[in-house]
């Protein structure tokens, strides 16, 4: 079946088999690589992605589904050479080592702030229980989501 | 403090909160795990495993998975059996040490759920998983033998041709007669029985392998998810019988360890021998619940653990015996982790008499081998679990009977009973920090009020003071302990033309940003900006000498190394500079990356300049080499010893057994650091490991040996909701091991949390008379605990 | 990782849905938000041969008072319930509970129809719905109508009263403006379903939900006529598993679940009294 979406602000349309999950349509389809796969029961959220401005979380949505859809990916965040505030507050705030979960973390930080544009450190971490890190303890992206809050910028858009 | 971007332009680097040159391609998507590399014309391989975890195979039929579309080839372990060699142990740790032959697929036989016993191969990973699933296997069940002391009773053995499920028997019992005489004579003992559940490494990313064959050319280029490139090319050339120079092995983007890819393993095996036989590139990515039973497991040790003291509470001797779980078979280090743990039992405490004795055994699980720590979280847990019993046995706080037993400063270098040189160390200074920094009396009244006032939610403050031994380390050591590798590491530093540096080291980093912290070092002792060096590594055709990153020894052994050879590169450029200045080499200062002549600085030589000169070569001192260029490989005279205490507290809802770790205050002490950005955030997730093994996570198998905890949904790894913010501190005693005065802090978050938690929810419970509680401290375990007692009581 | 190979198809209405859904036979099967039927697809423990995806059918997709109740679009995301503002005014316990509902992610796609037709026993919002004393609306091939009581909706496991070819469209909850409400609900991670949980609804007589206490979803009957009868919360909430057979798992033992669901159903009956505001 075909299917249209636009991704990073490009509009695509591409053959898929209907059983196709959207982060393999990403990843493999549309070669986006930084979207990455963690678990098989959509409980680490390394797959997190936004659909229509929402995150989500690409492996339990198919690409079908997302069909006439807006995606943007961790590669659509930053505005040419600038990182979105929310990537230049995990790094200023050490909020990453392995940066295999990175890529969900942030998209679904970016989500929350457009949420709760200045959360309290609770609702940060309940905002964010959608998505596991093995290596940060979740310390400082806790505390580079909130200093993300203050950014002038503002980290949700 | 906060972080700086800025660009030191001349020493003062090491030491300052630099931030990661590795987080920008990563925070974009830029970086490329093995999953994201896509080799036109790559065959995906899924594997067929076992669902049995003890059974003869009487059949396997992969005609309809061949029959699928998209399949290519399809193999079982009879077909390949011829092509490999058993997937190598590196550390048999007695001379009569039983290791049975581990094919990477099963032949006949399988000893675990996840064995695998055959391969598909297709043109899409869709394609495969479909084949995988239309394959044919007929179990005959064998009794499965799952819990670990039912395994050492021989009642049903796992390898016939072994004849018994003993894999080794290790003691370490340097004066037996004087432990018997202490115990014989201790006013106090106290022993526990502790429970070391087996943990999933989980690292997010996980493993997968990609081989690209060139048939004519000859080489195979191996990605792979692992820690251990130099490691896993020599086991890969030795295991599938591919001349060493026609493999090269590169670790890209690597989503975390934890050691559960310290190893060498089937699927990458597989993979090189399938894109050999097929001349194609094969490629295999795990799946969460796959890699569960496919990857190795961490932990699994029943220990005993007993001590004798004095009357004020001095400890006289400890005696410690364990049974350590290693799964089906042995992995590459897979029996040596309870000897990582052997000989530091007897803690951070002056201990004269020490005994210690692991046994072995194999069960039809999951192997076993390295996670965070790996043997030092598992003894770190028996003696701070029994020094809270020790406190309670004496009727002093945990904190007092600490400091009563500690190894004072003045006594180092150490000589342990042991046998272990510990290089240093201040473990009062750590405590007293940390319970300033806890205020633990406020605590222990709030504790008393909560008490008295008889609150549903009760509230415990566990203490745990830590230390290991780290920076795998001295090659002769390891050699006494028959570990096969040796424990140097490689360093390479060459200044380039233009001046620019570059750096090629051993290690194989894979979050602990290694990239930034080596060119911090090199920066702060050449004078220059980290920005102008660069960091190679994890490429065994770049960096072709390394023994990698495992045990937190990357700093210890391989920054190391980066420093020794910046020393070598300055020695060299300071005798072309004094041959150019036409100055003696005492007679030049250095500084801010240029030599000058001392009393005439307008004469100097930037080191960019000498880098030139080396590189033309057309005016160098008689017999010196062309390019400004060294390396070390670097030896460390002993292991480095972190320490620290670490402060825990916990609400306990005694009506539902809940625990809510609300507080968790940390003072640790690694040496000197290059980095406190890093450091900090090499404690905080090494925290949250051992929390997660004392509160949540547990590799539970059923009597039928089916691992229930496979997922993320019944495996709990916590989420940022399930865990506090840290209060973190340090203190700084340099090892004298090194030249920089470093330790290592990979693994002492999680050597010293897991006891901090569970002493903590043992002091909440204590008022019900409750002495131990089994991890993970489950609400059900806490609640069945407070019922027992109120039931014994009543 | 990878489900089985289905067939899709998309409706874009009700009646075409049902159509659909005709055409598949007993192996096809409804997709609304997905989330929870893609994990079992994904791990194979379910393998429709048709999807029928309602997922653009947006006309079920709405909040709307109607006189004593609020009406509540099956293709409502949770999300969109909990910040609803006519939720949060007449029946403030469903938007509590859809904002608890498995992470942000989870509530930006799941709808609280998916949710109460896959009739999960460990879902929290069945059992909300259950202590409002909900109505589902349904619609059968050939646009036949009927309404079912929430009480009478969960019959089994995974099984609910709707027949294979019908689709639930409508959520109907009575307004419970200032009635006091609690929802407790006990995991070890924020993300899990529900070791036990408990919605309670204070408003006149109340009523009771379960989570996870058994093979469906359930109402702590024993509990609601104690309370009618006159008990105190305290005795009331000792019948909280009374006649009652919890599942066992890693996380709970039968015996452990019973313990939690008296505790909790106190617990909610006390913050219940302390809310309400009528």
């Amino acid at each position: 079946m075909d299917v249209s979406m636009t991704v990073n602000g490009s509009s695509r349309t591409d053959s898929v088999e209907p059983r196709l999950l959207l982060v393999h349509y990403l990843r493999e389809v549309a070669g986006l690589t930084g979207t990455n796969i963690g678990c098989d029961t959509s409980s680490c959220g390394a797959c997190t992605v936004l659909v229509d401005g929402e995150s989500v979380k690409s492996c339990t949505m198919l690409a079908a589904q997302a069909d006439g859809a807006e995606v943007t990916t961790i590669e659509g965040l930053a505005d040419g050479e600038s990182m979105h505030p929310m990537q230049e507050a995990f790094r200023e705030h050490h909020g990453l080592q392995c940066g295999y979960c990175t890529p969900g973390m942030v998209m679904a930080a970016v989500s929350l702030l457009k949420e709760i544009p200045n959360p309290t450190e609770a609702q940060v971490r309940e905002g964010l229980e959608g998505n596991l890190c093995r290596c940060t303890g979740y310390h400082n992206i806790v505390q580079a989501v909130l200093a993300a809050a203050k950014a002038p910028a503002g980290a949700g858009s | 403090m906060t972080a700086v971007d800025a660009h030191p332009a001349a020493g003062g680097v090491v030491g300052s909160r630099l931030l990661r040159r590795e987080d920008p391609a990563l925070l974009t998507g830029e970086a490329r795990y093995v999953a994201d590399l896509q080799v036109p014309g790559t065959l995906h391989a899924a594997f067929v495993r076992s669902t049995a975890a003890h059974a003869r195979v009487t059949k396997v039929d992969l005609s309809a998975a061949a029959a699928m579309p998209g399949v290519v080839a399809t193999f079982t372990g009879a077909d390949l059996k011829d092509e490999w060699a058993p997937l190598p142990c590196a550390w048999p740790v007695t001379a009569d040490m039983k290791s049975p032959a581990h094919l990477p697929l099963a032949v006949g036989k399988v000893n675990y759920v996840g064995d695998a016993v055959a391969v598909v191969l297709a043109t899409s990973e869709y394609a495969a998983r479909d084949a995988a699933d239309a394959a044919v296997v007929d179990y005959e069940p064998l009794p499965a033998v799952v819990d670990i002391e039912d395994a050492a009773t021989d009642r049903v053995v796992i390898h016939e041709d072994l004849g018994t499920n003993v894999s080794y028997t290790w003691e370490l019992d340097p004066d037996r007669a004087a432990v018997d005489a202490a115990f014989a004579g201790a006013a106090h003992t106290v022993s526990g029985r502790y429970v070391q559940q087996r943990l999933i490494p989980a690292a997010m990313e996980p493993r997968g392998v990609l081989v690209v064959p060139q048939p004519f050319g000859g080489d195979y280029t191996v990605y792979s998810a692992t820690q251990v490139p130099h490691i896993l090319k020599v086991m890969l050339a030795l295991t599938a019988g591919i001349d060493e120079t026609r493999l090269r092995v590169i670790a890209p983007a690597v989503g975390g360890g934890f050691g559960s890819k310290l190893n060498v393993y089937a699927e990458e095996v597989a993979a090189l021998v399938l894109a050999r036989k097929l001349r194609a590139p094969v490629r295999w990515v795990e799946e969460r619940s796959e890699g569960a039973q496919s990857t190795i497991q961490g932990r699994g040790q029943v220990q005993h653990i007993e001590l004798a003291a004095d009357a004020d509470g001095r400890i006289k001797a400890v005696r410690v015996r364990i049974v350590a779980d290693m799964g089906a078979y042995l992995q590459l280090v897979t029996p040596g982790i309870p000897l990582l743990g052997a000989f530091l039992y007897s803690g951070v405490y002056d201990v004269p008499a020490y005994s210690f004795s692991c046994t072995a055994v194999f069960t039809n699980k999951t192997p076993t081998d390295a996670y965070r720590g790996a043997g030092r979280p598992e003894a770190t847990y028996a003696i701070e679990r029994a020094m809270d019993a020790l406190a309670a046995e004496v009727g002093v706080d945990p904190t007092e009977i600490r400091r009563r037993n500690f190894i004072p400063p003045e006594a180092f270098p150490y000589s342990s009973v042991a046998g272990l040189v510990y290089d240093s160390g201040n473990f009062l200074g750590a405590l007293d920090k940390c319970t300033a920094m806890a205020g633990y009396d406020q605590l222990r009244a709030e504790q008393a009020r909560r008490r008295e006032a008889g609150e549903r939610v009760q509230i415990g403050i566990g203490v745990s003071s830590y230390f290991e031994m780290c920076g795998l380390a001295p090659s002769r050591v390891l050699a006494s302990l028959n570990y096969s590798a040796g424990g140097w590491e490689s360093a390479t530093v060459r200044v380039l033309p233009t001046g620019k540096v570059q750096v090629v080291t051993g290690t194989a980093p894979h979050g602990q940003g290694h990239e930034t912290s080596w060119a911090m070092i090199v920066a702060d002792r050449l004078g220059i900006s980290p920005d102008d060096v660069d960091v190679l590594h994890s490429d065994t055709a770049i960096a072709p000498h390394g023994m990698d990153t495992y045990g937190s020894r990357s700093l210890a052994v391989g920054g190391t190394a980066v420093y020794l050879a910046t020393e070598k590169v300055l020695d060299k450029a300071r005798s072309i500079a004094a041959h150019q200045l036409e100055v003696a080499e005492e007679d030049l200062d250095y500084a801010a990356g240029a030599f000058s002549v001392r009393g005439t600085p307008e004469k100097a030589l930037p080191l960019a300049g000498i880098a030139f000169e080396a590189f033309t070569a057309h005016n160098l001192p008689d017999g010196l080499e062309p390019n400004l260029e060294a390396s070390t490989h670097w030896d460390p005279p002993n292991f480095t010893f972190p320490f620290g205490t670490h402060i825990a507290v916990v609400e306990v809802d005694t009506e539902t057994g809940a625990v809510r770790l609300t507080r968790y205050v940390a003072v640790d002490d690694c040496g000197n650091q290059v980095n406190p950005l890093i450091v900090e955030g090499q404690v905080h997730g090494g925290i949250v490991q051992g929390v997660a093994q004392a509160l949540w996570e547990d590799a539970v198998y059923d009597s039928d040996g089916n691992l229930l905890s496979a997922s993320f949904m019944d495996y709990l790894v916590p989420s940022a909701a399930e865990v506090p913010s840290f209060e973190t501190g340090s203190t700084v005693t340099p090892s004298p091991t090194n030249p920089m005065g470093v330790k290592g802090v990979g693994e002492a978050g999680t050597i010293g949390s897991a006891p901090a938690v569970v002493n903590a929810v043992v002091d909440a419970l204590s008022g019900f008379g409750i002495t131990d509680i089994t991890m993970p401290a489950s609400p059900e375990r806490v609640w069945r605990a407070i019922r027992a007692a109120q039931e014994a009581r009543s | 990782m990878i489900p089985a190979p289905f067939e899709y198809r998309r409706a874009t209405s009700v009646e075409e849905a049902l159509r659909m859904l005709g055409d598949g036979g007993e192996d096809a099967k409804l997709l609304a938000g997905g989330h929870s039927l893609l994990p079992l697809m994904k791990l194979r423990l379910a393998a429709p041969s048709m999807l029928v995806d309602i997922g653009r059918l947006r006309d079920l997709s709405y909040v709307r008072d109607t006189g004593d109740t609020i009406a509540i679009g099956a293709l409502t995301r949770h999300r969109d319930v909990e910040t609803d503002p006519l939720v949060a005014e007449h029946a403030p316990i469903l938007a509590h509970v859809a904002g608890q509902v498995g992470d942000p992610q989870v509530r930006h796609r799941g709808t609280i129809g998916g949710s109460i037709a896959h009739g999960d026993p460990a879902s929290d919002l069945p059992a909300a719905t259950l202590a409002l004393g909900a109505t589902f609306e349904v619609v059968a091939p050939g646009g036949a109508k009927r309404s079912i009581p929430a009480a009478d909706f969960f019959r089994g496991f995974l099984e609910t009263a709707l027949a294979p070819a019908e689709i639930l469209t409508e959520i109907v909850v009575p307004k419970v403006t200032g009635a006091g409400w609690s929802f407790q609900k006990f995991n070890r991670r924020a993300q899990d379903w529900a070791i036990v949980g408990v919605a309670a609804v204070r408003n006149g007589s109340t009523g009771i939900g379960l989570v996870n206490m058994g093979s469906t979803p359930l109402r702590a009957t024993a509990v609601e006529e104690a309370l009618a009868g006159g008990a105190s919360v305290q005795e009331a909430a000792s019948h909280a598993a009374d006649g009652l057979d919890p599942p066992s798992d890693l996380n709970a033992s039968p015996e452990y679940r019973a313990h939690l669901a008296r505790v909790l159903v106190r617990r909610a009956l006390e913050e219940a009294a302390g809310s309400s505001r009528s």
